[in-house]
């Protein structure tokens, strides 16, 4: 596998007597990696990780032996920055991927499970970066919310459902073929949040889903805990969105794709297209747009 | 949720008539066959609270005396009644709320058994055990081409939802209100106006018992009214883009206020007219009921106040979320839009597809994590490791130093009983001060003083105190003007008695407060 430090530093002209690699360089290449590993840690936190990025970026050889040892470690170099650090993620069947089964044991048998759980995972950066720019930006940080995610969605469902009712579609589902059934009805009927004996969050609730995302992420380095409110209220790293612009959106898009449907963007934000004309919330009794 | 299938659809895509198919067809036509689906999901509402009763047999223990749709239908009524603007009903306090309908039913039996009652029948309704804790229930339909077609229709009773300090509060969904009052999805504007209209009417007319029904369901209607409202704020407030905030939007706050400030005027009035119901009401009945009524058009009153601060806080709301947004700057790249190219188009598939984009997105996008390798040698040691004990109690209380206070009492124990003594007058014989000192006085050249400030403390007797308390009786003293003569004190000679008091008569008040 490769990335683009490989190519992006310039063809050696010199020939003439290139440095040879000893077994210390190599254990430097190594160190930087497992320093990548360690994904909450920041080189502006550890002078010698710092030190090893540096040398990353300045030093050629050194970064292609590193991103070596990385691809046959299984991982995919995403960028190696002062900022994100050395930041890798797993590569397909990698000893360092994440497996649903192990994420979330009823997803492994259940695929509505094993479908909200993704969909979280989804509608988390889906909300942290809401506008393309966002994610294109190196300097943005995400704001999210674990109940705001929740309400989100729902929200989006709601629209289809809307959708669905002004086109006069029957969205119930065939009973004998559950597969057919909308996606979005699988997230709309599922309870939001429940009592539970130990006051903890109901773990099947679409709110104990966004929840579980949301720590994992933390865990992953991905997001970092701001503060308790609205269920918890986390920012973004650098890292999340070098992950989701590089890698996620893109495998996601793909299957997208593979299943025929091909959504078109002009660049500019379609998470709250204008409502223009009559569609009014039904029953409001005041003329609020639906949204 | 609303009922899908109450949208008339086009004609569409049919067989041409007089096709075989469509000579079997039992339904005359595509609205027919919607209508029952519509019955059929309305019947559907109704069966959880049926299914109560038929239910409570397996319960462990005799529940038979409980009518469980009964309760049912109280707790979604009171979880209505009890929903506000930003939260849902608190849980405990409807289960709360619920047990004297419950204890009523079966009074001989435990207050336990009525709690456990109270709770079986709300988490029946919210369905904890299943994992969506909403309801399922089938209904058949026939396709375009005239297939039979089994349908699945998922609905809920009372839902939970998260509250602002991070609890879970009930709130009663559009279906459960439907069970509840019946048709209310209807709009809700002109039905609250009938409402309204109906109520001044019977009032009027005295018919208070009516009277007291359409404003119950006034309310229901101000109820939901509001949860509309609620939720188009909630949706507009998180997503300040798509509004037009040039015109739509202020002329709708506008519209908003005028329509509530419209409502208040009414509501007024037929306050004011039921007060005067209740004041000149001779029968206690229609007394009691006019009360009541007051208390329910104030609540409509209290709810549309809310509403309003709600709208009237939207604008600057509005207004900050604008500045945030327009004044970021905008990015040089461009990248994926996730929900317009992903989050959306996914939600639309057929659940099947829809976990494939799904899953490869988890794959990626959750970031990886280091396997746990161990070494045999950490193993032993982690596992011969004895466990650390738990510290229960917490750390040792150091024992107090305790300092005797000295006793600085200007009076002794004897001198008090001595004083109490003298004072323990019977009810028909009040005596004069200045008689009561000289007695003292003989007794103990302090006393007197005692027996003055006891007298003093009498002049205003602690009633309030001797009513809770059940005291039988009371010392008083009261001035009549005539002044004390005396080489110690000064003032009015006052009249000190005793008051029996009537306490069988205080308890039963006590009882008929509380």
């Amino acid at each position: 596998m490769t990335t683009h430090h490989d190519t992006s530093w310039a063809p050696e002209t010199e020939p003439a007597a290139p440095a040879p690699i000893t077994p210390a360089d190599v254990a430097d290449a190594a160190r930087l990696v497992s320093f990548g590993l360690q994904a909450k840690l920041l080189p502006a936190r550890d002078a010698e990780y710092a030190e090893l990025v540096r040398r990353h970026r300045e030093d050629p050889p050194f970064a292609r032996l590193a991103d070596a040892v990385a691809t046959g470690m299984g991982l995919v170099v995403l960028e190696v920055s002062p900022r994100a650090g050395m930041a890798v993620a797993a590569a397909e069947d990698s000893l360092f991927a994440v497996r649903m089964g192990d994420y979330s044991r009823r997803a492994a048998s259940e695929s509505t499970d094993r479908f909200l759980h993704g969909l979280a995972h989804l509608a988390v950066a889906a909300m942290a970066f809401p506008r393309p720019e966002d994610l294109a930006d190196d300097g943005y940080l995400g704001r999210i919310t674990v109940n705001g995610i929740d309400s989100f969605v729902r929200q989006a469902c709601r629209r289809l459902e809307e959708q669905a009712a002004a086109d006069g579609d029957n969205t119930d589902p065939q009973s004998d073929a559950p597969g057919l059934e909308a996606a979005w009805r699988v997230w709309a009927r599922r309870t939001a949040t429940g009592a539970t004996k130990d006051a903890r969050r109901l773990s099947g609730s679409t709110i104990g889903i966004v929840a579980k995302a949301v720590l994992f992420l933390v865990d992953s380095g991905f997001l970092q805990k701001v503060s308790d409110d609205a269920g918890g209220t986390y920012r973004t790293t650098a890292r999340y969105q070098l992950q989701v612009r590089d890698l996620a959106g893109t495998a996601a898009m793909a299957e997208l794709l593979d299943l025929g449907v091909v959504p078109v963007s002009d660049g500019t934000a379609s998470l709250l297209p204008p409502d223009t004309g009559d569609d009014l919330v039904a029953d409001a009794g005041l003329p609020f747009h639906s949204l | 949720m609303t009922v899908i299938a109450d949208q008339p659809t086009e004609p569409g895509p049919r067989p041409p008539a007089g096709s075989a198919v469509a000579a079997a067809r039992p339904a005359p036509g595509p609205a027919a066959d919607e209508g029952l689906a519509r019955r059929l999901k309305a019947l559907a509402c109704t069966a959880p609270l049926h299914d109560l009763d038929n239910r409570k047999v397996m319960l462990a223990g005799e529940y038979g005396g409980y009518a469980m749709a009964e309760v049912g239908l109280a707790a979604i009524d009171l979880v209505t009644l009890a929903m506000d603007f930003d939260t849902g009903a608190d849980r405990d306090t409807v289960l709360a709320r619920l047990q004297p309908r419950v204890a009523a039913q079966a009074p001989g039996r435990p207050t336990t058994e009525h709690q456990r009652v109270g709770r079986w029948v709300l988490d029946s309704l919210i369905n904890v055990g299943s994992v969506d804790r909403g309801f399922r229930a089938v209904y058949g339909t026939f396709d375009a081409e005239g297939a039979y077609v089994r349908r699945d229709y998922d609905f809920k009773l009372i839902e939970e939802v998260p509250g602002p300090d991070g609890g879970v509060y009930l709130r009663t969904t559009d279906e459960a209100v439907n069970v509840l009052v019946g048709a209310l999805d209807t709009d809700v504007t002109s039905a609250q106006i009938a409402a309204e209209v109906k109520l001044e009417v019977l009032i009027r007319r005295g018919r208070l018992a009516d009277a007291q029904l359409a404003a119950e369901q006034a309310r229901y209607r101000t109820v939901q009214y509001a949860e509309t409202l609620r939720r188009a704020l909630e949706a507009t407030r998180r997503n300040v883009r798509a509004v037009d905030w040039m015109r739509a939007i202020p002329d709708l706050i506008d519209e908003a206020l005028d329509h509530i400030a419209d409502r208040y005027r009414h509501e007024n009035a037929i306050l004011t007219n039921i007060r005067k119901a209740r004041d000149e009401a001779e029968e206690p009945e229609h007394k009691r009921r006019a009360a009541e009524l007051v208390d329910i058009v104030k609540d409509c009153i209290r709810r549309h106040t809310q509403l309003q601060t709600r709208l009237l806080e939207a604008g600057p709301l509005f207004r900050a979320e604008q500045d945030r947004q327009a004044f970021a700057a905008p990015g040089a790249r461009s990248g994926i839009d996730l929900y317009g190219q992903l989050l959306a188009p996914v939600l639309r598939l057929p659940i099947e597809q829809a976990v494939r984009p799904t899953g490869a997105f988890f794959a990626r996008g959750t970031g990886l994590r280091t396997p746990v390798s161990v070494r045999v040698a950490d193993l032993v040691d982690l596992l011969l490791t004895p466990p650390v004990e738990r510290e229960h109690l917490g750390a040792e209380l150091p024992d107090p130093d305790l300092v005797a206070t000295p006793d600085d009492s200007r009076f002794t124990e004897e001198q008090l009983e001595a004083a109490l003594v003298l004072l323990d007058l019977p009810p028909d014989a009040p005596r004069r001060l200045s008689g009561l000192l000289a007695e003292a006085r003989d007794q103990d050249a302090d006393l007197p003083y005692l027996v003055a400030l006891l007298a003093v403390h009498a002049a205003s007797p602690p009633v309030g105190t001797a009513y809770r308390q059940g005291e039988e009786r009371l010392l008083f003293a009261v001035d009549d003007g005539t002044p004390l003569h005396d080489r110690e004190f000064g003032g009015a000679d006052l009249i000190v008695g005793s008051a029996l008091l009537d306490a069988v008569g205080m308890a039963a008040d006590r009882k008929d407060a509380g």
